[in-house]
Parts: C-alpha cells; sequence; structure tokens
C-alpha cells in the first residue's frame, strides 16, 4: 500500500480532535505502516501543534511559511503537491478545510478523490472500499475506489475513535524549504465572527435542541418552557436557523456553535452529521422523534418515538411539578 | 315682486342676482364636471371589467344596498344616523335643485309636484334638513368625544382623518343652516311684505329661524335672505366640488358602485376579463403589479371606500396585529391614484405597487400575504367594495415575479409535484382509510380499481389532503365515511387519483397550477362517473361548487347529516357528559362564503342532552381560525394567533367544547387551545367526529365487527387516469 | 459578468422517502419526484442575482439525458438566460473527476468569468466544483456565503466556517465558487413560468463536441465507483423506550436527574 499522509489542522497551537481520528482511519487502512502527519503553518504555534503530533505519529513534515499562517487552502494545496511524494494517500477531516482543499488535490496529484468516509471494509492492493452515506443519511453506500495512483479522502469527524494508537517520539521534519514561494488567485482578508446572541449555548450543562420536528417558529416556545423549568438553553440545527425560526447563535453543528453539555435532548431533529458534529464530549443524548427510523436514533443514548409537540409539554409540566414538590 | 326683492332680483356691484346666481351655477357644474372627468383618467386606463350584464338583477342590488342602506344597521348606532342622513339627502335633492335654480328664476317651481304636493315636500324636507343637521352634530361628538376605536389611523398610515371629517360634517351642518335660514327669511319677508308664504314645519329648523327673524326689518331680511342664499350656492358647490377629493367622493359614486357591484361574490375573478383559460399563455403578465392593472371596477372602489373602518373592525388579521388593515389597503390606493393623476397636475405612471416607500411602493408583501380570504370585510362594507379579488390579483403579480416567501414554496411545489402540500405520495392518498379496524367495519371503495368507474357508487367523496394526510385530520375522513355508511349512502373515493382542489393555490395567486389540479381532478370525477359529491372539507367544498365547472353537485357532510336528521335514518344517543357545553364556530368557507348557518346548528341541536351557547361573533360574523390550506405554511408577522382569539371567545362565552366542521380550523382550534394554555379546560371536535360518536346504531360497526353483507375490501391498483 | 452555473437534477429529498429496493442494492427509483439540487438552485439564484446588478448573463449546464433537460428548463423559468444539457452515453459511469473533465470541456468553449455550483449534491461527495478548477487551474472557494463583486475583476467573497463565523476572502476572475445554501432567497418559479420556456431548444454538447475521448471519462475511466447501497443493521444505537408517554417522561427525568442534568 502506498504510503499514507494525515494533514492535520491546529489552532492555538494544539491540534484539532480530528487528529487522532485521522491517524485511526489510517490504521485501518494499512494496519501494518504507520502514517505520517502534515502540518502547514507559522510561528510557534505550529511549533507546539508539530510536537503534539509527534506523540501520535512516528513522522510529522512540518511546512512553516508566513504566507500559510492562515490556513488557505489554495496556498496550502500547492504547498503540498510540491513536497507529497506520487501515488501517496492523503487524509483529511471532513470539514469546511478539507472540503475545500482536498478535491482541487486530488487532481494536481493524479490521484483518486472520495468524501466523508465512515468506515473501511475491505482493502486491496490497488483499491479500498469504503462506506459513505447519501440523501442526509438515509442510506448508506459502499465505494470502491482505486488507489493505485494515490487518493485524497476526507474523513467524517467522529467516524473513527481517536484512541491512542501506538505511542511514538516521533520525529518533527522540516519540509519547509521544498515548498518556495506561494501565491494563489484566492486572498485570505479576515474571519469575522459570529454575533454573540442573547444566550451563550456553549456555555449550559443541558440543551434542549430542536430541528425541523418543530414546525413553525411559533412552536419553539414549547422549548423554551422546557428550557426555563430545566435551567438549560435553547439550541437548534441549521435546517431551523435557514427557516429563520431561531438565530444562527442557536445552531449547534459544523457550521454553528460546537457545544459539550452533560445532558443534549435531540427533539425532532433528524440526525445529520453536520449537526452531530457540534457535539462533543459524548453527553447523555437523548432523542425524541416522530420517525422511529430517524438517524438520530442511532448515536443516541436514549430514544423516543413520539410526537415532541406533545411530548415536551408534558415533560416540562412534570419537571414543573417536580420542582414545586422539591421546594415544599 | 313687491317687498324685498327676490335673491335673483338684488342688484349688488353692478350685478344682478340672476346673472351672478348663473355664473356660479356654470363655474360650479363646470367644476364639478371637468374634477369628475379628471378622476375619471385612470378608470380609463384600468382594465376591463365585464359588469354591464343583468340590468334588473343589477337595479334589485341598488335598491337593496343603495337605497335600502341594507347592510348599514349592522353597526346600529352609526348605521341608524347614516341611514337618516342618506334618506335626508335623497328627500333634500329635489330641494336643493329648486333652491338653486330659484336665484336665476324665481318663480320657478318644480315640475313633478304640481298642487299640493309641493307644500307637503316642503314640509317633510323642512324635517329633513333639521334632522340631518341634529346627526351631523351627534356625528361631530362621536368623533371628537367618543372617538370609535374603528376610526383611528394607526401612525404608519399617517395622520388622522379627524379633522377632515370634521370640516366635512359641519360644511354639512352649515349648509343645512344656510338653507333653513333662506326658507325662513323668504317665508318672513313675505309675511311681512303680505304676501302667501309657504307654511314652514312646526319645530323644524326653518321654523325656529322664521321666528328668530320674523320680527327684523325688511331690509335686514333682504341682506339675510341674500346672505343664506349665497352661503347656500357656495356652500353647495363648493360640497360639491370638493368631494371628489376625499372620503366623501362615496355620495356620488355609491350608486355607481353597489349597480356595478359583483352579482356573485363567491366566482373569483378571472386573471383577465375577456380572456379564457386556452389563451391565458399570450398574456405577458398575470396579476396587478401596478396601479393599471386594476380594473376600472377596482378603481371605483377606491373612490367609493367611505373610510368608516368597519371592514378593518372585523377583520382577523387586523385584530392580531397582522399588517394587514383592509380599510387602508383602499384608502393607500385612493391616495396613490390621487397622487399619480391628480385633478390639477400632469398623470403620472405608475410605479410598483408592492415594494418599500421609497421605491414608489404602497403594500409590503407580509400586507398582501396576510390575507386569509376570509371575507369578512366585504361582509361588512355598505358600499359593496370588493377585497378578495384584489388581494388575489395582488398576489397573482408576486407570483408571476417569482416574489413568493420561502415557507410557501416548498408546499406549492410539492403541489405541483405530488398533488399535495405535503410532499406526500400519491400511493397513500387513500391510507387512512386502511387502519384496519375501521376498515373491517367499513370498507372504503375506490373509483377506478379493479377496472369498475365507480364500483356501483352514486356519490364521491372528496376527501382532499389535509384529511387524507394529517394523522389527526384522517380521523375525520373516517367519522365522515361511518356516517355515509350508516345512512346507505352508496360512496366511493377517488384515492391516488385525487389531487389537491387547488382552493388555496387559486388564492394564493398561482392560477396555473390551480387550473393543472382542477383539470385533473375535474377529469378523475367525471371518469368515475358518481352523480353527486360529498366533502367534509369547506375549502374543498368551495373549490369544487365555485372554482370547477362541469362535475356534479357538491354538498356539504353537514347538509347531508341534517338531511338524515330530518328524514330519520340518523337517531342520536344522549350524551354522556352532561356538564359540557357547546358551542359551534362557523367556518369561514362553509358560513360566510357559502351561507350553511343552519344545518350543522340543526343537527347539534337534535343531539340529546347538548347544550349549546352561541359566541358573540357567529354565523356572518364569525372570526376566522387562522385560516386555511397554504396559510398553514405562512409565517405571518403577528401579535396573537387569530386561533388564540377565537377559543377565548369561546370560552368567554361559556363553553368548553368547540364543534368546528372544518379540518383547518380543527387545526387551528387544537393548537390554539395549546397556546392560550386552555388544555383542560376547552377541547374541540369536528361535527362529523362528534356525529358518528352519538349515532344510535342496531348493528355493532363501532365495535369494529363487520356486518354481514360487507364489500371486500378492495385493493390499491389503480387505473391512471 | 458571463457566469456558468453548473446544475444537477437529484430525488427531491422532501417529497420522497428514500428507501432501499426489494433487491436490496439501489434505493427505490419508481414514484420518486426529482428537483434541482438544493444548493445548486441558490447558486443559479445568486447568479441572477448578480447579473441583475453588473450585467451579463447566466447559463445553467448540466451533464445527464433528457430527462435532466428539466431542471434546465427550471432554471431558464427562474430566469437563466441559456441552458446546456451535456450528454453522451460514453459519459455515463463517470466519476467526480469525469464529471469535471466533461464541465471542463464545456467551459473550454465558452468565455465565463465566473463557474458556480452548489455544495454537494444529495448523492453527490461535494467534489466536482473544487476539482473542475484545478482543472481549469483557476482559484476555487468552498461553501461560499456571500459574493460581493469588486472592481478589476475580484470578488470579495465569504466562506462558511465553524461557530458561524465567515472567513472573508478576495477571490480573481475567472474562478469558481462552490455555493451553500442560506446565501439568499430563491424567487419562486410558478408553472406558468415552466410552461412558457417548456419548447425552447435547448442544445446539448455531446463527447465528440468538446473532444472528450473515453480514456478520461466514463466507467473505464472512473476510479471511484458506487458498489451498491444499503441500509445498516442497527447496531447498539440508542435504547428505545417502549412505555406508555407518562412512563416515559418519569424514565427520562431519571436519567437526566441522574447525569446530573436538572438542578
Amino acid at each position: 500500500m502506498a504510503r499514507i499522509f494525515c494533514y492535520l489542522a491546529h489552532k492555538g497551537g494544539s491540534l484539532d480532535d480530528t487528529a487522532l481520528e485521522l491517524a485511526a482511519a489510517a490504521r485501518k487502512l494499512d494496519p501494518k505502516a504507520a502514517p505520517t502527519a502534515i502540518l502547514t503553518g507559522w510561528g510557534a504555534n505550529l511549533d507546539a501543534a508539530c510536537n503534539a503530533a509527534s506523540s501520535a505519529y512516528a513522522e510529522t513534515w512540518k511546512i512553516a511559511s508566513e504566507a500559510l499562517a492562515y490556513p488557505n487552502a489554495e496556498l496550502i494545496r500547492k504547498a503540498l503537491v510540491k513536497v507529497l511524494p506520487s501515488g501517496g494517500i492523503v487524509l483529511v477531516a471532513h470539514e469546511h478545510f478539507g472540503i475545500d482543499l482536498a478535491p482541487g488535490l486530488s487532481i494536481k496529484m493524479n490521484s483518486a478523490f472520495v468524501s466523508d468516509v465512515l468506515d473501511v471494509t475491505q482493502v486491496e492492493n490497488a483499491a479500498v472500499t469504503v462506506i459513505r452515506q447519501e440523501f442526509g443519511g438515509q442510506v448508506s453506500t459502499h465505494v470502491r475506489c482505486d488507489i493505485s495512483s494515490g487518493a485524497a479522502v476526507t474523513i467524517r469527524p467522529g467516524a473513527f475513535q481517536g484512541t491512542e494508537g501506538p505511542a511514538h517520539a516521533g520525529v518533527v521534519i522540516d519540509k519547509s524549504a521544498e515548498v518556495g514561494a506561494l501565491t494563489t488567485g484566492r486572498r485570505y482578508l479576515e474571519t469575522i465572527a459570529a454575533e454573540a446572541g442573547d444566550v451563550d449555548i456553549t456555555k449550559y450543562n443541558v440543551l434542549v435542541s430542536v430541528g425541523r420536528g418543530i414546525q413553525a417558529k411559533d412552536n419553539v416556545s414549547i422549548a423554551q418552557e422546557l428550557a426555563d423549568a430545566m435551567g438549560a438553553a435553547v439550541s437548534c440545527s441549521r435546517p431551523v436557523v435557514d427557516a429563520k425560526w431561531m438565530e444562527k447563535s442557536r445552531q449547534v453543528g459544523s457550521s454553528g456553535k460546537t457545544v459539550k453539555p452533560k445532558v443534549y435532548l435531540a427533539c425532532g431533529i433528524s440526525g445529520a452529521f453536520q449537526h452531530l458534529a457540534g457535539i462533543k464530549g459524548s453527553p447523555f443524548l437523548i432523542a425524541i422523534n416522530k420517525n422511529a427510523k430517524a438517524p438520530i436514533f442511532q448515536v443516541a443514548d436514549v430514544g423516543i418515538v413520539d410526537d415532541i409537540l406533545e411530548f415536551l409539554p408534558e415533560l416540562t409540566n412534570k419537571v414543573r411539578e417536580m420542582r414545586s414538590v422539591a421546594a415544599k | 315682486m313687491v317687498g324685498i326683492q327676490s335673491a335673483a332680483q338684488v342688484q349688488s356691484w353692478l350685478v344682478s342676482g340672476r346673472i351672478l346666481f348663473l355664473l356660479i351655477h356654470f363655474l360650479g357644474i363646470g367644476c364639478f364636471f371637468y374634477i369628475v372627468a379628471r378622476r375619471m383618467a385612470p378608470l380609463v386606463r384600468g382594465e376591463r371589467d365585464f359588469r354591464f350584464d343583468q340590468p334588473w338583477a343589477r337595479l334589485r342590488q341598488v335598491l337593496k344596498f343603495w337605497l335600502g342602506q341594507w347592510k348599514q344597521p349592522r353597526y346600529r348606532f352609526a348605521g341608524t344616523l347614516h341611514i337618516l342622513i342618506f334618506a335626508g339627502f335623497i328627500l333634500l335633492a329635489m330641494r336643493a335643485f329648486s333652491t338653486l335654480i330659484a336665484g336665476v328664476s324665481e318663480n320657478f317651481v318644480m315640475p313633478g309636484l304640481p298642487g299640493r304636493a309641493g307644500p307637503v315636500y316642503d314640509l317633510i324636507t323642512d324635517y329633513a334638513a333639521s334632522i340631518v343637521l341634529i346627526c351631523m352634530v351627534i356625528a361631530v361628538i362621536r368623533r371628537l368625544v367618543f372617538q370609535p376605536a374603528r376610526y383611528a389611523v394607526p401612525a404608519k398610515y399617517g395622520k388622522a382623518h379627524t379633522a377632515d371629517a370634521i370640516f366635512l360634517l359641519s360644511l354639512i351642518a352649515l349648509l343645512m343652516i344656510a338653507d333653513s335660514l333662506f326658507a325662513a327669511a323668504r317665508a318672513a319677508s313675505r309675511a311681512q311684505a303680505g304676501q302667501s308664504f309657504a307654511t314652514l314645519a312646526t319645530y323644524s329648523l326653518p321654523w325656529i329661524l322664521r321666528n328668530a327673524v320674523a320680527s327684523l326689518p325688511l331690509p335686514a331680511l333682504g341682506m339675510i335672505l341674500f346672505g343664506a342664499y349665497l352661503a347656500h350656492e357656495l356652500g353647495f358647490y363648493f360640497l360639491l366640488c370638493y368631494r371628489p377629493f376625499g372620503i366623501q367622493f362615496h355620495v356620488e359614486t355609491s350608486l355607481f358602485n353597489i349597480y356595478f357591484a359583483k352579482l356573485d361574490r363567491e366566482i373569483l375573478k378571472p386573471v383577465r376579463y375577456g380572456v379564457n383559460d386556452e389563451h391565458l399563455d399570450q398574456l405577458t403578465f398575470f396579476g396587478v403589479k401596478k396601479f393599471e392593472d386594476f380594473t376600472w371596477k377596482q378603481m371605483l372602489d377606491f373612490y367609493s371606500c367611505a373610510d368608516c373602518g368597519r371592514c378593518s373592525d372585523n377583520c382577523p388579521a387586523n385584530a392580531v396585529g397582522r399588517p394587514l388593515s383592509p380599510r387602508f389597503l383602499t384608502i393607500k390606493a385612493r391616495d396613490y391614484s390621487f397622487r399619480h393623476y391628480p385633478v390639477f397636475g400632469r398623470a403620472q405612471n405608475g410605479s410598483a405597487l408592492i415594494g418599500s416607500e421609497g421605491s414608489g411602493g404602497i403594500y409590503s408583501e407580509d400586507e398582501i400575504w396576510s390575507c386569509t380570504t376570509c371575507g369578512a370585510c366585504e361582509q361588512e362594507c355598505p358600499l359593496l367594495v370588493e377585497y378578495i379579488d384584489k388581494i388575489v390579483d395582488l398576489r397573482r403579480g408576486m407570483v408571476d415575479d417569482g416574489n413568493v416567501p420561502q415557507s410557501l414554496q416548498k408546499p406549492l411545489k410539492a403541489m405541483e409535484s405530488r398533488g399535495n402540500p405535503y410532499g406526500k405520495m400519491e400511493k397513500k392518498k387513500a391510507d387512512w382509510a386502511n387502519a384496519k379496524e375501521f376498515q373491517k367495519s367499513c370498507p372504503v371503495r375506490i373509483a377506478g380499481a379493479n377496472n369498475l368507474a365507480n364500483q356501483g357508487a352514486d356519490t364521491l367523496y372528496f376527501v382532499d389532503s389535509i384529511t387524507s394526510y394529517d394523522d389527526r385530520m384522517q380521523s375525520i375522513g373516517r367519522a365522515t365515511a361511518k356516517i355515509l355508511h350508516h345512512i346507505g349512502d352508496n360512496f366511493c373515493i377517488l384515492g391516488a387519483a385525487e389531487k389537491d382542489s387547488g382552493h388555496e393555490a387559486r388564492r394564493f395567486g398561482e392560477e396555473t397550477l390551480f387550473m393543472a389540479l382542477r383539470d385533473h381532478n375535474v377529469a378523475a370525477i367525471q371518469a368515475s362517473g358518481v352523480q353527486r359529491i360529498v366533502t367534509a372539507d369547506p375549502h374543498a367544498y368551495n373549490a369544487l361548487k365555485r372554482d370547477y365547472k362541469d362535475i356534479p353537485p357538491v354538498e356539504h357532510i353537514s347538509q347531508v347529516i341534517a338531511r338524515a336528521v330530518t328524514a330519520g335514518t340518523i337517531k342520536f344517543n344522549p350524551l354522556e357528559n352532561l356538564d359540557s357545553v357547546y358551542t359551534y364556530h362557523d367556518p369561514c368557507y362553509l358560513g360566510r362564503h357559502n351561507q350553511i348557518y343552519e344545518e350543522p346548528r340543526a343537527v347539534l341541536d337534535a343531539i340529546p342532552g347538548l347544550k349549546r351557547v352561541e359566541m358573540a361573533r357567529s354565523r356572518d360574523r364569525s372570526f376566522c381560525c387562522g385560516g386555511g390550506g397554504l396559510m398553514l405554511f405562512y409565517e405571518p408577522k403577528e401579535d396573537q394567533r387569530m386561533g388564540v382569539k377565537r377559543v377565548q371567545m369561546a370560552a368567554e362565552a361559556g363553553a368548553n367544547v368547540m364543534v368546528t366542521a372544518c379540518p383547518f380550523c380543527m387545526v387551528n382550534v387544537e393548537d390554539a387551545i395549546k397556546v392560550a394554555g386552555l388544555e383542560g379546560q376547552m377541547t374541540a371536535v369536528d361535527l362529523a367526529e362528534l356525529v358518528d360518536k352519538q349515532i344510535a346504531r342496531e348493528c355493532p360497526e363501532s365495535q369494529g365487527e363487520p356486518p354481514s353483507d360487507a364489500v371486500e375490501c378492495v385493493t390499491v391498483s389503480l387505473r391512471r387516469l | 459578468m458571463e457566469i456558468l452555473v453548473c446544475i444537477r437534477r437529484v430525488p427531491d429529498t422532501s417529497e420522497n422517502e428514500i428507501q432501499l429496493n426489494r433487491a436490496g442494492n439501489d434505493i427505490e427509483r419508481d414514484e420518486l419526484v426529482y428537483s434541482i439540487n438544493e444548493p445548486d438552485n441558490y447558486a443559479v439564484e445568486e447568479a441572477l442575482q448578480m447579473v441583475a446588478r453588473v450585467g451579463g448573463t447566466v447559463t445553467v449546464a448540466t451533464v445527464g439525458a433528457e430527462d435532466d433537460e428539466e431542471v434546465l428548463r427550471r432554471e431558464m423559468a427562474m430566469g437563466a438566460t441559456h441552458g446546456v444539457l451535456i450528454t453522451d452515453p460514453a459519459f455515463s459511469g463517470s466519476d467526480g473527476k469525469g464529471i469535471a473533465t466533461i464541465l471542463k470541456g464545456l467551459v473550454e468553449k465558452g468565455r465565463y468569468d465566473l463557474i458556480l455550483t452548489g455544495v454537494q449534491a444529495e448523492d453527490g461527495g461535494a467534489q466536482v466544483g473544487g476539482m473542475l478548477a484545478a482543472l481549469l487551474d483557476y482559484p476555487f472557494a468552498s461553501l461560499v456565503n456571500s459574493i460581493e463583486v469588486l472592481d478589476g475583476r475580484k470578488l470579495k467573497i465569504s466562506r462558511e466556517i465553524e461557530g458561524g463565523n465567515k472567513e472573508m476572502s478576495e477571490i480573481d476572475l475567472p474562478c469558481v465558487l462552490s455555493i451553500q445554501t442560506g446565501i439568499n432567497e430563491p424567487r419562486y418559479v410558478g408553472m406558468r413560468g415552466i410552461r412558457q420556456v417548456a419548447s425552447i431548444p435547448i442544445p446539448t454538447f455531446g463527447a465528440a463536441d468538446l473532444g472528450l475521448g473515453a480514456s478520461v471519462v466514463g466507467e473505464n475511466a472512473a476510479k471511484v465507483k458506487r458498489v451498491d447501497y444499503f441500509v445498516p443493521t442497527l447496531g447498539k444505537g440508542a435504547t428505545i423506550l417502549q412505555g406508555t408517554r407518562d412512563e416515559n417522561i418519569d424514565k427520562v427525568l431519571e436519567l437526566v436527574a441522574a447525569k446530573g442534568g436538572l438542578k
């Protein structure tokens, strides 16, 4: 099998959670070989990240360039093309950066491309079979990928367990010199932070989260009443924001906020991975959904097949009862 | 003539009265006609509107609503005032005319009032003028002191109309005084000069004034005579020419507005009059986008609005704080036409009606989408101003532009691809009939299955989308089927061949989609060969009855039940819970639009032990639940839900059970009960569900055991139409 | 500005129940309702709005078969100036790179300042836009949620990144952008509009027109192939509570309290 590289995202000197997950994915692809980590960036943050990587990866390649201080996928692609050997397999997390980087990378490396991989089911010499999902997760597919000239693969965050593999006292190799001058037609300007809403959902231990199943803006109050009774906050999935039923600041997901509550009530949420990607720290996940086949029931701890518009008010009443009894 | 001169003979500044007043006549009338001609300018450019047919029916309409002031008493006090004022104006018309002529020809006697009729007429009009004056005073007091809420002008619509109203009322009052003073002075001066004079009606205003001036010397009387006459002349012509600049124009236009009013309210205006369905493709656009796209009659409506506010006072959207106020829909359009087609100045072509103020728009999109087409406004308007057609036309224009809220795009697209706004699969349309226990006791036959067009059934039960697909509303479908089964009605359903009736698609401006749905359904209905149609959905009922053609007659289930109750085929078990107090909520499309008020009530009253109360707003004053069809998907800006207001009305009436006869009312009411916090205190039940529960049955259908002659259940293998 | 929007006809997730067929190897395709892939629709709307501001035309193109013409027509009813169908039996079985190669052939036949795609198709891999850009050597940006036209053949764009933050960049024309849903509010396309474009001829391009040989498109050239569809046997998954609603509520509260969720 060809050499496997894992492109690691990092911020403020720390590695992203997906760093270990990519290593796990790489081990599934090739249990015998050790993957190589690749990081790009600049300055002390990059150095710190590379050090962190070297405890999980035998070899870490560092590409330092001032132009890469902000991870601009267009520039990074050019850098990687200069540095990576042909025929290699590159793994990167399937989120906004990976989506930006990987397809073009596969073209420039003249390799295959497959995205949002959940699992590897079969490995042959020149091909691998992986599992993907389609139609918002309603069905899964097996996809066979010819890797004879390499591959760029994006891995779904959370699909592989990022448990520690064999510990390494890895080496960090500086590949910065091989990159040379980097120019691109897309120049980073700045990042505009999302507007802080009235409520910071990342600070709550319990979240009552609503999805499309809440059906109407007026019904959000049903969730709010439960949240009030429980001392929780109301959060939501993307469709609720798109429909303008709640503010963007309440959205949990890959393009919303990342939350780490103790308890998460997913009400009328189907369980699309972009939403689940925003839930970290393995909270106790209770799912309530009318549709017994909703993907959320796969990942929840406890599930209830019921209509949230009826279930939640009754739950609220019970909580209030409990509270008033406790108060006496 | 001895004594003082008549007004005609007065000489002033070298001009005789005759000449002066003749001049004033010509000027006044000339101005008036000029102004009216200018006011007609936009109408001439408006779209055509076929209103010249059925003259007898239209005359009957004029007799009832114009002369008979039929709608006025709906607001008791103001209505009475207006009837008196209107009667006064009608009676005074001839008197005014003869007074005007008197300035030119002093011996003028009105033709048609020979002999004794003349003086009798004068007596009557003496009182009429007095009553009008009193009414003016009362009206001013009402405006200034009591300030009825419906006259209020919310800040966003500009400043209050009170000043203008007071001004006009005062002018009319002055006119009455001038006229009476003229009559008084004339009678007093003639009496002094020893001539014959008309008797003035005792205690009338002229009589009072005559007593006041009787003792003045002749020259003074002469001046008062001339002054009063001049005041009357000027006042009359000023008012005449001022009226077309405001709401008082309704004095002139009301007759025409009512003559040309729609004879059949329930038939929606076509996209364009004179263009039938096949030729619609040739139109460059649909709907009303700029002012000139309105028809001349719609523009006449704008002129005829009297700003009485009765429409908005009854509009449910207005009551819950939506941006819609029918009154201001009209007033804004009228102001627009005044601005763009001024009497003095050049006409300017219109910009888009819907848009921000900066771009010259007068309506917001939300304003137009907020309407549930309940018809309360049209029901109230004494001038028969039409609203629903305008809203639909404005929506047609927005749809044509692609300007449809995202929340409505999904259900519209779903109706196009799946034939229902929920996007559910066609093959599941009849699943409601497959509920196990139900299927055994009441098998539902589907037209077209097993190559039998109508399965031997005379009747088609048109279920429509919400009853077919919504988990809760499916029970209405089953209840209706069981009722039909009980009375021995041989019925079938269309199943997957039935598409949404298209009722709301049409009223939300998607005419083309509506026509596609209609044509499909008509073909399916005709192919089934049924002789009559029954539905439990008032929106479907209205669509089949009014929007569709060439199909068998259609009835609502409440009519069928009422008939069966009278005939004795349905008998009821007494209610078990005798503590409940029921109230019936009139669905807009059953009640107001189709005048079916009594049948549902008769059915309820036939149930032994049922206590029923009426809400303050009932029958044609019923308050819309929030709207049906596509309105369930729209997200309006409002302070409160209409349904919440309605359940509160039911609670105020002392009821704890609301009965409706429409699945959309049921959705809104059940929802509102929760939102209003009345769970446990108020419940809702559909008429068909209640009837089904209370029917006294001999064979145990309700226990789910099939009667011995049950028809075999038909599988869903449908003949595609 | 000449804009090309690459669109795709897919089964509509809100109007279909996506299920496996009886054989268990594909989704049930009978009675499926198709429509334009949602992000692609947002891309077309964005293109129309840009052209309304700065002038130009919008061309919509799709790689497919005759059935796919309906989405071209729908977008033309929406306002797109031209529609192009790229069809050839040789194209069937193409993977993402194959599709991108085909689209590159189309781009090279015209002169486009801007190429848009939707960020991902329902049954796709979020790949065609990025691949097309790399094949053309145009700059690329994905997950774009706002576009501003600047002077001097440049755009200012914003990308949707984590936390709802926006990554602002400047990008040179010509470029390729993949568009995220929510960038605008697409206008409604009524039945009447669609009827009016029903008979406009739509030009088609085949492999020969675009100069594409079998080595770069079609099944044989594809390196990535879907083998089957399946629904995974439910693994551990959630413990589904089976009681009455009241029982479930009690159980939920018990568990939540145990996890420290009730203060």
